[in-house]
């Protein structure tokens, strides 16, 4: 018994450093000067530079314009990536709710039809949405670069699948305790979808603070970058002689890490409740 | 008076199946109605087209003395208690039995007091903060039972409320349930598959099958006078023994295996019958007297009080019910029915003659 407990533990262990490890080393790259990193390479070791590179890449002001500090672009990646999350779980609730829920000619139409635009990603439909977003004026605004990629299919689908598997008879004894559909909706079906919105929160979070094509093409004002734009920006910088930041570029990942591993900590229970569990 | 009143009410699918034949009956104010029948006999749709949860393809639906078929369920007076309960699984118990209220714009004080009211009736009072998933299952009966009974309707509607309780709990439960009833006095309509519910908790009785009713009357009355095998053979453990026979119109009837006896009923016509005798009605003697059927035992089961031997007359399987005193005969034992209440059913249509 121990013995399997024992190599349970080292798989584990394994698994774990490398899971980690590339997070460490970046870690770790990003505390020692850019010289240091363009001679030796990758660090294993912690260097004298971290105030100072933490410091500088969060609230020196780079970019081509220098109007761009590193706090203003974790702002703007907060912004796209709950401005995202929010904005699906509420469309693709009411979206889900009104296919579930409601009688109308030609649902199920609908529903496939939603269905099918898992087949047509941002990456295929990307000239004609940006030319919506030109002719609405939206370039440069944070709602050009939210409301696009706010239809989701896939939490349509989890949202519709969840509701299915409520019961009937919750509605019919709403129905009898005098709840009309707005009622239902908002005192019945949102606290039990809990979990699956926390589920679904994670993932579209996640997916919007990694959003990298979609902002390059919406927005040009740098007062928009998000941080994945701004690791870029860095490493453009390599012209003539100078050396690329290569220590803020790793700060700069490192950074743009961490809010998404905080939002799966903090929401992990419920996420696996919600893939999981149907307590009903 | 009459609480409610279906008029020819029936239901068709749109698919074109149809559950519910046209239906007539009352229920009286404050009576206990029980349909009773088969799965797929339409019981449960009757229900819930009183409800307002299905509607009512034709026919009319009076709800003290209105015609509701088109009003919503929570316009109805009504309250209904599920068969898996359908308690909001994210609110308290307490919150559980207030919905409805609130969203009746009910006071905050009367929301209260109701509340602690029907929790001190149902002995719920220690779980008011708790959620549904940490009661038992009887708890969670009683809940659904307490958000029908605060709001204080014109009419309790029960969907198999029983069904997913332990045979025990279910005992306690339907006299729980029916002394509730009483004290409240509360027109009720209640739906079961179970014929013991039935006739213990029963003012009426409403038997239906395939859509359509086959007798409305009191447990006794469907008990010992059943219109047509069907009722005979559903309602009763074990069921009535009807065995078939010929009646030629000479005042007797001729059974399988050269056997006859007296009729029961005198009738015009002669055909195929059946005979109904309910298993108690039977009386067993150890020898051959005159007029006696002989009865080939095959297999006793003994249930502590009583004693159920199963054989055959005639060829044709036979059930006697004695108390747990009868002697058990050896091989063929001997059936008098000529004192016993028997009953006489057409063979062809199963309707009693």
């Amino acid at each position: 018994m121990n013995r399997t407990r024992f190599f349970d533990h080292v798989v584990l262990l394994l698994g774990v450093a490398f899971m980690v490890g590339p997070i460490l080393v970046a870690f770790l790259t990003s505390t020692h000067d850019p010289y240091e990193i363009h001679m030796k390479g990758l660090m294993a070791s912690w260097g004298n530079d971290f105030v100072q590179t933490y410091d500088k890449v969060l609230f020196e002001k780079g970019g081509f314009t220098g109007k761009v500090t590193g706090l203003a672009m974790l702002k703007n990646s907060f912004i796209l990536g709950i401005g995202f999350a929010v904005g699906k779980i509420v469309l693709s609730m009411l979206a889900a709710y009104a296919i579930v829920y409601f009688r109308f000619r030609m649902g199920v139409v609908f529903f496939w039809m939603i269905f099918t635009t898992l087949l047509l990603p941002l990456e295929v439909r990307i000239l004609p949405s940006y030319e919506v977003m030109t002719k609405l004026g939206l370039v440069d605004t944070y709602s050009g670069l939210i409301v696009p990629l706010l239809a989701s299919a896939t939490g349509t689908f989890y949202f519709r699948q969840f509701f299915k598997s409520v019961p009937e008879e919750i509605l019919e004894a709403a129905r009898i305790d005098g709840a009309g559909p707005f009622k239902f909706f908002v005192d019945i079906l949102v606290p039990l979808s809990r979990n699956m919105m926390a589920a679904i929160f994670i993932i579209m979070f996640v997916y919007g603070w990694n959003q990298y094509l979609w902002p390059m093409l919406m927005t040009t004002d740098e007062g928009f970058f998000t941080l994945v734009r701004g690791i870029k920006q860095i490493l453009l910088v390599w012209v003539g002689a100078q050396i690329p930041d290569y220590n803020q570029a790793f700060a700069l990942a490192v950074l743009a890490m961490v809010p998404p591993i905080l939002v799966v900590i903090v929401f992990q229970s419920w996420f696996i409740k919600g893939l999981t569990e149907s307590d009903k | 008076m009459k609480q409610v009143t279906l008029t020819n009410v029936s239901k068709t699918y749109p698919n074109g199946v149809t559950a519910v034949r046209p239906t007539s009956f009352e229920i009286e104010k404050g009576e206990f109605l029980v349909l009773v029948g088969p799965s797929g006999c339409g019981k449960s749709t009757i229900l819930r087209m009183i409800a307002g949860l299905e509607a009512i393809t034709e026919g009319d639906l009076e709800i003290a003395g209105k015609r509701v078929n088109d009003v919503e369920p929570a316009e109805r007076d009504i309250a209904m208690v599920f068969q898996n309960y359908a308690l909001y699984p994210h609110m308290t118990v307490f919150n559980n039995m207030a919905y409805g209220l609130r969203n009746r714009g009910t006071s905050k004080a009367e929301i209260d007091k109701a509340v602690r009211d029907a929790a001190t009736m149902l002995n719920l009072g220690e779980f008011l903060d708790r959620k549904p998933s940490q009661l038992s299952g009887g708890q969670r009966q009683r809940v659904a039972m307490g958000r029908a009974i605060v709001r204080n309707p014109a009419l309790f509607l029960f969907d198999e409320p029983l069904s997913n309780l332990d045979a025990k709990l279910r005992g306690q439960m339907r006299i729980e349930i029916r002394a509730l009833q009483r004290r409240l006095g509360v027109t009720s309509v209640y739906v079961t598959h179970d014929q013991v519910e039935a006739m213990t908790m029963a003012d009426r009785i409403v038997v239906l099958n395939a859509g359509r009713i086959e007798q409305i009357g009191t447990p006794s009355e469907i008990y010992h006078q059943p219109q047509s095998t069907f009722v005979a053979s559903f309602m009763g453990a074990p069921p009535m023994n009807l065995i078939d026979a010929d009646y030629k119109g000479n005042g007797r009837v001729y059974l399988k295996g050269g056997l006859d006896m007296p009729a029961p009923v005198e009738t015009g016509r002669a055909g195929s019958v059946k005979i109904g005798v309910r298993p108690e009605n039977a009386k067993m003697l150890a020898t051959e007297t005159q007029g006696a059927l002989p009865f080939a035992i095959n297999h006793v089961e003994e249930l502590g009080a009583i004693r159920l031997f199963h054989g055959t007359v005639g060829g044709q399987p036979f059930t006697v019910h004695t108390s747990h005193e009868h002697a058990i005969p050896e091989g063929t034992a001997w059936l008098d029915l000529e004192k016993s209440p028997v009953l006489m059913f057409d063979g062809a249509t199963g309707a009693r003659l």
